[in-house]
């Protein structure tokens, strides 16, 4: 079994803890630094959900909140590869997922903008990664809203991604975006990632992914840390 | 290396219905929650609550907190470990600090076992909310494993002064561990 730990969270891609153009952040995020820790199995092992975790409908957002009629929107097709930084595919890797419906409204309880919900529409979804890393969704493109950070703010369109990866150590909490996007450059929570990297949020779209007649196709692959060259000490 | 990470990027205040859809009343299966054990789980059955604290000393009533931790016997339900668990066993627990009218987070689990003659009892734990870019990294250990904390790597490798944010205090069979987030007590988050 490979027990060679996992590289460190490249602070040059991710967020720092506090961004004060994102509102919510000061108050919220740590401030000390973080502490060094070797790692051992608790940071090497982490939960393992197969396929068997997932129904069939779970990771069709076009069906899996279905009452009584098709959900409102343009049908999309999201798919992908799940790899570590030395491009090695992640088998068996849950992903879920979370979004807006088309018009910009979470299903979420205290989601109170003024915006329809969708009754054939959840907005949640989640898969398993096949032997090669490969996953796909379909879903509803989701809308724009407003959100309180600043006057006159909106989110651009996304989908949030939660991974694990082949550990604890690896998670991965995310937002897909779409290319094109007017909002992206007014938008603090894609700017919170540098420069040169956030741009790796953004899904491409493609032709290959497209299903003739049925959906626009996007592709989306997400890279998590990958493994230090060296074996743990033990 | 020929690729780079993926930028992490805040949970946001709506995640419930995706990752902790039945706690919070919604028509989705949960893949874990709070209640970690089951029928065949052997050991000591506590409960973990504490609440998440911003730095203004507020609790945070939209963060979910993840826990992962190893069986009563010290064994982890993950091919990395040989040994495996052999009770049933997951491990992992996820719970949101919206439903609870006081903001806590609850977990009811079985004491992890030690997974060596090094470390002490502990549980691995993943914060995140909205306005957290980042989910962060700590470690939940107990007070009543007074020895074996005084000579773990970990704990001991933490200024004192900070360690007792790392110490879930026994109070009956249920364990008090309060998240600090900023201020004189911030918890100890770790470089995962």
């Amino acid at each position: 079994m490979n027990d060679r730990p996992f590289n460190r969270r490249d602070w040059a891609s991710h967020p720092p803890f506090i961004d004060p153009a994102y509102k919510s952040t000061p108050l919220r995020g740590q401030t000390k630094p973080l502490m060094p820790i070797i790692p051992g199995l608790s940071e090497l092992t982490g939960p393992v959900y197969g396929a068997e975790a997932v129904g069939p409908l779970d990771s069709d957002l076009t069906k899996n909140g279905v009452k009584d009629g098709e959900p409102q929107g343009e049908r999309i097709i999201v798919a992908g590869r799940v790899l570590d930084e030395d491009g090695k595919p992640q088998p068996n890797t849950l992903l879920e997922i979370w979004q807006a419906n088309a018009a910009g409204r979470y299903v979420h309880h205290s989601d109170q903008h003024d915006a329809p919900l969708d009754p054939n529409f959840l907005g949640a979804g989640r898969c398993v990664a096949d032997e090669n890393g490969f996953y796909r969704f379909t879903t509803i493109k989701p809308g724009a809203y407003p959100w309180p950070n600043h006057k006159n703010a909106w989110r651009p369109n996304h989908i949030h991604f939660s991974l694990f990866g082949p550990a604890f150590a690896t998670r991965l909490i995310t937002q897909m975006y779409f290319p094109g996007d007017p909002l992206l450059e007014l938008d603090p929570i894609y700017k919170s990632s540098p420069e040169g990297a956030r741009e790796r949020m953004v899904a491409e779209f493609s032709l290959d992914v497209t299903q003739e007649l049925f959906a626009l196709g996007y592709r989306f692959d997400i890279v998590l840390r990958g493994r230090q060259a060296t074996p743990m000490e033990t | 290396m020929t690729l780079k990470q993926t930028p992490s990027q805040t949970v946001g205040p709506y995640f419930a219905y995706g990752l902790t859809p039945e706690q919070y009343g919604y028509d989705f299966k949960d893949l874990a929650s709070g209640d970690l054990s089951t029928a065949a789980s052997q050991g000591q059955s506590i409960r973990i609550e504490g609440c998440v604290y911003d730095g203004e000393g507020n609790k945070v009533p939209d963060a979910m907190i993840e826990i992962w931790q190893a069986d009563g016997q010290g064994r982890f339900a993950h091919p990395a470990d040989g040994r495996g668990s052999n009770t049933d066993f997951k491990g992992f627990g996820r719970f949101g600090t919206g439903t609870d009218g006081h903001n806590r987070f609850i977990f009811d689990t079985i004491k992890p076992g030690a997974i060596d003659q090094q470390q002490a009892p502990h549980i691995s734990v993943i914060v995140t909310m909205r306005g957290l870019l980042t989910h962060t990294f700590t470690r939940i250990y107990f007070s009543d494993e007074g020895a074996a904390n005084e000579t773990d790597p970990v704990l001991s490798s933490v200024d004192e002064d900070r360690r007792p944010t790392l110490i879930a205090q026994k109070q009956g069979s249920t364990y008090r561990f309060d998240i600090h987030m900023q201020g004189e007590n911030e918890t100890v988050f770790f470089d995962v």
